[in-house]
């Protein structure tokens, strides 16, 4: 059992360099890849695949596989394992995704690097287990109680599933926080070909150890030894002796729970160590924008027949083109507002009865028009369907 | 192997606790703080190197003692204590990982946690300080309570039923059980040592007192009062399975509804940790062999 990430292993591990997998198989490869040592989840439908894929890849790689015993346990056994040095993830769908809710915020408070896939399915509740939806595009933000800022990304494709959760990793580790990957039932159980990035194809940003004096060492302050709000990581078991706490804490790590600028000064650190980078973190696709007057805005699945409806409009001579989320929290504003600047109207593509959508809403100028084409119930959008918007829209 | 006859209780404190973090929150006349010496006694006499023992909690009075100790300490959510623990021993195998939990954190909302952490026989060393009441929300109604006990969401005595915590783990195959009162000094030390140092799941039990609210509510008396009620209430397992093999009548009924305390289990068979690593062998030879030596 290690933490140290041995690419030869994994290269043998992961075979040939071109596969037609799942989406969800394509989130443990990546996580493999990343070096990830550590997966505590529980299985649900329809991420049961990824938990399946990390148990028969990581003892390979002599990383730790444990069947928690519910996802809370899930959630918390992927802290608790950063915190041993571990990079560390977990993966569920809608329900699971509500249970963890309390120690995705225990996470954020205590700046745990960790990664969430979330195989989204309808609800609320049981809703349709093995059909895919966007319905907890506001919960990855809001879910936990208080403020806070979320990093969440949506794969489109199973190739991206693998990059993106490689992408999921590095951004945990760079700004020590849980990121969560938000897929679904559709992506997620979708069969495609992916391409497995060589060594030299991809980077890995790995985390920031604290090497300072132990005496001098601030463990919940910025950097002390680089320009960042993200302070440097003292894993457990080297010495630094960090007191780790859900509870409002002063730079110490030490409780400050009746004091309001103690409060204040935190929470606004771990809010503005992500806002701060907004537009270096956040990553979107534009297809055909440069003379459109109407633009898609979507992400994750339903972005597939938006891009089909782009070029089926485009075969009659309409204007449109697509603004694809490929990051969708923090919420990439300015690239919104822009585009909102350019086109007369922007139809917002979700699985959902309208989440994303209100936020295009507040950051489009007034003069563009924002409208929703929402589909729920596990069905997919169909590009006629979306052609009918672009109709109505001329 | 230092004795205790080095060192005094100020020396080993001094040695071990995190200065900025004292005076504690515990109140007059409560027990948490006695298990903070004896965890330091059992790790002094181990001669363990702090550095690599890690503490862990979840939410509660008794939670807060990883917050003293000058050493990692993971203040986790309510009741999730031991599934954050093993996380973090599985991604540092190498660390004594010790869990400070109460009854209602524990066995209330983290009780499926405990009887997982128990089955896996995941190697840590669990200190549930059972105070048969919630106590930093102000005294509601523990599953350790006992029946007729009075709390503030009991006000009428509670109808339910005690979870055993103890008898629960022995049944759960844990690889050590041990229940005491913190008002005996010698044996908890000794107890947390064997749970220390042994493979797998370790579960002391420490009944501690709690005046402000539970003595207060169930008119056990003063500080004094109460403290005797836990001793006067409790009975050696091995005294206990003597009177009702070989005892009188009378005996037998004397000893009902005291609290059973003592080595409940002692077994020796593998951790989690343990089997993992001969599982990781097992599956890393057969890649070994397959694409030949060439790492």
């Amino acid at each position: 059992m290690t933490n140290e990430r041995d690419p030869v292993r994994i290269r043998r591990v992961l075979g040939n360099k071109v596969q037609f997998i799942q989406g969800d198989m394509a989130v443990a490869y990546g996580g493999l890849l990343a070096g990830c040592s550590f997966f505590g989840g529980y299985p649900i439908t329809p991420a049961s695949e990824v938990a399946e894929g990390m148990a028969r890849l990581l003892p390979r790689v002599k990383g730790t596989f444990i069947q928690m015993e519910d996802e809370i346990a899930g959630i918390a056994s992927t802290i608790g394992a950063a915190w041993g040095g571990a990079k560390s993830m977990t993966a569920t769908s809608g329900p699971g995704f509500s249970l963890m809710m309390e120690n995705y915020g225990y996470a954020i408070m205590t700046e745990t690097p960790c990664v969430i896939a979330n195989v989204q399915r309808t609800g609320p509740s049981t809703g349709q287990p093995t059909l895919g939806a966007q319905g907890d595009m506001m919960q990855v933000r809001w879910g936990s109680h208080g403020d806070m800022e979320a990093i969440a990304l949506c794969p489109s494709t199973v190739q991206e599933c693998l990059d993106m959760t490689i992408e999921c990793f590095n951004l945990a580790e760079k700004y020590r926080h849980p990121v969560c990957l938000m897929t679904d039932g559709e992506i997620g159980h979708l069969r495609e070909k992916v391409v497995i990035p060589d060594e030299d194809e991809m980077e890995l940003f790995e985390r920031v150890l604290a090497t300072i004096d132990k005496d001098k060492f601030i463990p919940f302050s910025e950097s002390q030894t680089r320009d960042s709000k993200v302070p440097d990581f003292p894993t457990f078991g080297s010495g630094y002796h960090t007191y780790v706490t859900g509870l409002t804490h002063n730079d110490k790590g030490f409780p400050a729970t009746d004091k309001q600028p103690d409060h204040e000064r935190l929470i606004l650190r771990l809010i503005s160590k992500i806002t701060d980078d907004r537009e270096k973190l956040t990553s979107v696709e534009e297809i055909e924008l440069d003379d459109a007057e109407v633009a898609f805005v979507s992400f994750g699945a339903s972005a597939r027949p938006c891009e089909s409806a782009v070029w089926e409009a485009r075969k009659k001579g309409m204007k449109v083109g697509m603004l694809r989320l490929k990051t969708v929290w923090p919420f990439p504003r300015d690239v919104v507002t822009q585009l909102s600047k350019k086109v007369k109207k922007i139809i917002v593509v979700e699985m959902n009865l309208g989440q994303i959508y209100h936020v295009v809403k507040e950051f489009a100028v007034k003069d563009c028009e924002v409208i929703l084409a929402p589909k729920v119930g596990g069905d997919m959008h169909l590009p006629h369907e979306l052609m009918e918007y672009l109709e109505v829209s001329n | 192997m230092s004795n205790m006859k080095d060192m005094t209780g100020e020396q080993i404190r001094k040695k071990y606790l995190r200065d900025g973090m004292l005076p504690t929150i515990f109140c007059n006349g409560c027990g948490h703080g006695l298990s903070i010496d004896y965890v330091l006694w059992a790790i002094e006499e181990l001669e363990l190197d702090i550095d690599k023992v890690s503490f862990a909690s979840g939410i509660g009075c008794s939670s807060r003692i990883p917050g003293y100790m000058n050493a990692d300490g993971l203040h986790t959510t309510h009741g999730r204590a031991l599934a954050f623990a093993t996380g973090l021993k599985a991604a540092l195998p190498e660390n004594d990982v010790i869990v400070f939990t109460g009854d209602g954190d524990c066995t209330g909302i983290g009780g499926n946690h405990f009887i997982h952490a128990a089955r896996r026989n995941i190697d840590m060393t669990v200190i549930l300080l059972n105070n048969y009441i919630y106590g930093m929300t102000g005294g509601q109604l523990a599953p350790t309570a006992p029946k007729n006990s009075i709390s503030t969401t009991s006000p009428y005595g509670n109808i339910e039923h005690a979870f055993n915590i103890s008898e629960l783990a022995v049944a759960l195959g844990a690889a050590y059980v041990a229940r005491w009162p913190v008002s005996y000094p010698y044996q908890p030390i000794k107890s947390i040592k064997e749970g220390i140092q042994k493979k797998g799941f370790s579960l002391i039990e420490l009944m501690s007192p709690c005046p402000t609210a539970f003595g207060r509510r169930n008119k056990l008396g003063k500080i004094d009062a109460l403290w005797d009620w836990y001793d006067n209430n409790a009975i050696l397992v091995e005294d206990y399975d003597r009177i009702m093999n070989f005892g009188s009548e009378e005996e037998k009924a004397g000893i009902q509804g005291k609290y059973k305390i003592g080595v409940f289990q002692n077994l020796e068979k593998p951790g989690f940790i343990a089997e993992y690593a001969k599982l990781v062998n097992r599956v890393t030879a057969a890649d070994d062999a397959k694409f030949g030596g060439d790492l």
